[in-house]
């Protein structure tokens, strides 16, 4: 890429917006944190790929998926999967009636690891079952509805019923699944102890990383051509169909990336917390995530990481102040966001913030006219 | 064979030998005052916990937002009522306790970030918490690594004995081997048909019930599983109708017994007249207030306490509570076991002479509470309790009366061999 498509990729206000968040994220947390906020960090920010997801699914194509959660629970299923077979060795199992097999199974009376289970044996399969496995869900479900036309509300209750459907699934096969208590105690990734303190920093900066990389995918998809298909699509389907676009084909491509944005969150969410639930897969979750996206703004990449640490401070902290009543301040503070700021938190950057950094950055050089809009309005 | 004695005379020696200490000692701590203690704060805790020279700080970890509020809110209230009780006679090593309390929110991984919260960062000297298994599950691994201690009073599954961790309720071997041997001997039973809310803790109990009752010679003529939550008992109930067992042996968990006791009693069995007679190990007092006394009228339950226990600590405990939390309050079995919790760690931080976590744990294996509403208990090395099973005939006030008691103490057996 020349560096004028660079440029037109990445805009200097955006750029801006990506240098001071990698700034927050790398240099002022780390440091001004210990390790045990750093990791509540670590975990927030795996559901801001969700979020990230979201901008592009429903702030960008329109389509608002409530099953979210589905993608990041099979993400980080597949991940513990691999985690935990790792920490069922027969040497640290053999008080179990079948040694050599998770816990769960052992408690279930399974006496032999079933056969979906067996390649989770190696990493490399285990990696791309985190991005794959999700992707090619998505895409049968986007295939089954896009194709026919089925959008909007209908799409939403659907994706929500998927969500139930897996939980009642993971719940009920609790021999292969580990049910309602999820895969936990995990230890160690190839003999490295992910619980060590060590271990967390790193796994930080790895998500951290990682999520960077995702938002530059995020950004080239909604810079290319293709994210101003989903833009037209969102605002005026038919006509975007009448010009010749397979508008479904858009929508099931944006909806699969949406999917594995979630789970690499859901992999790295496994990874850093030690465990994986399906109190991550169901309806309540796949909601609140949306709501992290609706906070940050659904049209921004960065809103979506913003909004997501903002709720899940707020949470941690009413929750941590007013044991007993935190659910009703977390319930003010979004009534206050709807109200307030419809547009979340980039729309009160965007109206506040931005025009007085543009014309910052238009005083800093020679005067020319402003650069694009970070954030495409409706308006 | 079932029943093991935990030294048939020491009970009553070892209170004799502690009022007296405890008589001796009063006087004394009261000379010696804050000073002298407030010296050896870096001597009792040399591991860096929340510890001053006046206070102690302890975490109550349990969901009071969510679906478990419900269950839980008992659990939080017995470890209050312990925590000032124990403040009001002076505290632990003349320091009074002040608790942290963190809400798991009905959610597993919550109940794993607030765990570590209370260790890492207020660096608690002991938790209270936690009542699923699942909730369990996730903070153990936190309380291994960073070596904190958890009181755990729910009766559970078993299968698990952990060095940081004091499991104050009964393990399923406790609750249901003398339970089902009460049947049988008392009632004749000689078939069964098991059944269950679909996760761990009954699957696992099952099992053992099945075991145990096949070891007897006698017969399981079903045995079924519904999601948490099920509402729908119509389809097993006439299956049972059809089989005729002896003993509907139930382990509903949660909202659904309300569901399944009101379906059963509209099938037309009544559990009066015990034909079926219908058995459980997860009807509380507490779940009866939602059932309902009319409902369950009839009905045995098999656990190790019921608020109508008679004997003087019980009378004193539920006197004490209703005091503090309401006259219409109800105590369930867990509630009370919450309730030890306090008491335990009190026992074992004066036995240890420390507040250091590894001291404690080498500390309370042998730890005798006399005072328990439940009576006598004591700690078993494998860090479960020693306690009575009873079994209580629910009554139309919602209350149970007390039919029967094992004589002695069941032995907690957290890997119970041949029933695995």
């Amino acid at each position: 890429m020349s560096y004028h498509g660079f440029k037109s990729y990445l805009p200097q206000q955006d750029l801006l917006g990506f240098a001071l968040l990698a700034i927050l994220l790398l240099v002022i947390f780390p440091l001004s944190m210990d390790i045990f906020r750093l990791n509540l960090v670590g975990k927030y920010l795996t559901y801001a790929f969700v979020a990230l997801g979201l901008v592009l699914c429903w702030g960008y194509g329109g389509i608002l998926s409530l099953g979210q959660g589905v993608f990041f629970g099979l993400g980080g299923y597949c991940m513990a999967m691999f985690l935990k077979l790792e920490a069922s060795n027969p040497e640290a199992t053999k008080i179990q009636s079948t040694p050599g097999i998770p816990d769960f199974m052992d408690w279930n009376q399974l006496t032999e690891l079933p056969f979906f289970w067996q390649p989770f044996h190696s990493l490399t399969f285990t990696l791309i079952a985190v991005i794959v496995v999700p992707s090619i869900f998505a895409y049968f479900i986007g295939v089954a509805m896009f194709k026919r036309r089925v959008g909007g509300v209908y799409f939403a209750i659907i994706t929500q019923a998927l969500a139930a459907i897996l939980t009642i699934l993971i719940i009920g096969q609790q021999g292969y699944t580990g049910g309602v208590n999820g895969i936990t105690d995990l230890r160690t990734l190839k003999g490295w102890d992910i619980r060590s303190d060590e271990a967390k920093y790193i796994l930080y900066f790895v998500n951290v990383a990682i999520l960077f990389l995702c938002l530059f995918a995020a950004q080239y998809v909604r810079k290319s051509k293709l994210g101003r298909l989903l833009v037209a699509m969102r605002e005026r389907e038919d006509r975007v169909r009448f010009s010749g676009y397979d508008v479904s084909n858009f929508k099931i491509f944006v909806f699969c990336l949406g999917a594995a944005f979630s789970a690499i969150g859901g992999a790295m969410f496994t990874l850093q917390v030690g465990f994986m639930s399906p109190s991550f897969v169901g309806i309540v979750p796949s909601i609140e995530m949306v709501i992290f996206c609706a906070v940050g703004g659904r049209l921004s990449l960065l809103g979506a990481v913003y909004g997501t640490l903002l709720v899940n401070w707020a949470k941690t902290s009413f929750s941590e102040s007013f044991p007993e009543l935190w659910l009703l301040a977390m319930g003010g503070l979004f009534i206050a966001v709807v109200l307030a700021f419809p547009n979340g938190l980039a729309g009160l950057y965007q109206t506040w913030v931005a025009p007085r950094v543009d014309k910052w950055l238009a005083n800093l050089k020679t005067p020319r006219p402003l650069t694009t809009n970070p954030l495409e309005s409706r308006s | 064979m079932l029943t093991k004695f935990p030294g048939s005379k020491k009970p009553h020696s070892s209170l004799r030998r502690r009022i007296l200490q405890g008589m001796l000692a009063l006087p004394a701590a009261m000379l010696l005052s804050h000073s002298a203690l407030a010296a050896s704060t870096a001597e009792v805790n040399t591991t860096g916990l929340a510890v001053t020279d006046s206070t102690v700080k302890v975490g109550i970890l349990h969901s009071v937002t969510g679906t478990m509020a419900i269950s839980e809110t008992g659990s939080v209230q017995a470890e209050k009522l312990a925590i000032d009780q124990i403040n009001a006679m002076g505290g632990v090593l003349g320091r009074k306790i002040e608790f942290i309390q963190e809400d798991g929110a009905s959610d597993w991984p919550t109940f794993a970030e607030k765990s570590k919260k209370l260790l890492v960062n207020d660096k608690v000297a002991a938790v209270f918490g936690c009542w699923t298994s699942a909730s369990r599950k996730a903070v153990l691994p936190v309380f291994e690594q960073y070596n904190g201690m958890l009181y755990y009073p729910t009766f559970y599954e078993g299968l698990e004995e952990s060095p940081n961790v004091i499991y104050t309720g009964q393990e399923a071997t406790q609750q249901i081997l003398a339970g089902i041997d009460w049947v049988v001997k008392e009632k004749g039973a000689k078939s069964f048909y098991l059944l269950g809310s679909d996760y761990i803790w009954p699957r696992t109990s099952n099992k053992i019930a099945r075991k145990h009752i096949e070891k007897l010679g006698l017969k399981v003529v079903g045995e079924e599983y519904y999601p948490l939550g099920h509402t729908q008992f119509n389809s097993v109930i006439n299956k049972i109708k059809l089989k005729k067992p002896d003993v509907i042996y139930a382990i509903v968990v949660g909202g659904s017994n309300v569901a399944f006791y009101k379906q059963l009693k509209a099938a037309g069995i009544d559990m009066t007249k015990e034909k079926p007679l219908v058995l459980t190990i997860s009807v509380t007092e507490d779940e009866i207030l939602g059932i309902g006394g009319e409902n369950m009228v009839g009905a045995y339950a098999s656990m190790k306490y019921f608020q109508s226990l008679d004997n003087d600590n019980n009378k004193k405990f539920v006197e004490a509570f209703k005091a503090k939390w309401g006259k219409d309050i109800v105590i369930g079995d867990v509630t009370q076991a919450a309730y030890l919790g306090p008491w335990l760690w009190k026992a074992a931080v004066e036995k240890a002479g420390s507040f250091d976590i590894d001291k404690i744990k080498a500390a309370s294996p042998g730890i005798e509470l006399t005072t328990a509403p439940e009576g006598y208990v004591k700690i078993h090395p494998n860090h479960h309790l020693w306690s009575k099973t009873r079994i209580g005939h629910a009554q139309l006030d919602g209350q149970y009366k007390v039919v029967y008691e094992t004589k002695e103490l069941m032995e907690p057996d957290p890997f119970p061999e041949g029933y695995q």
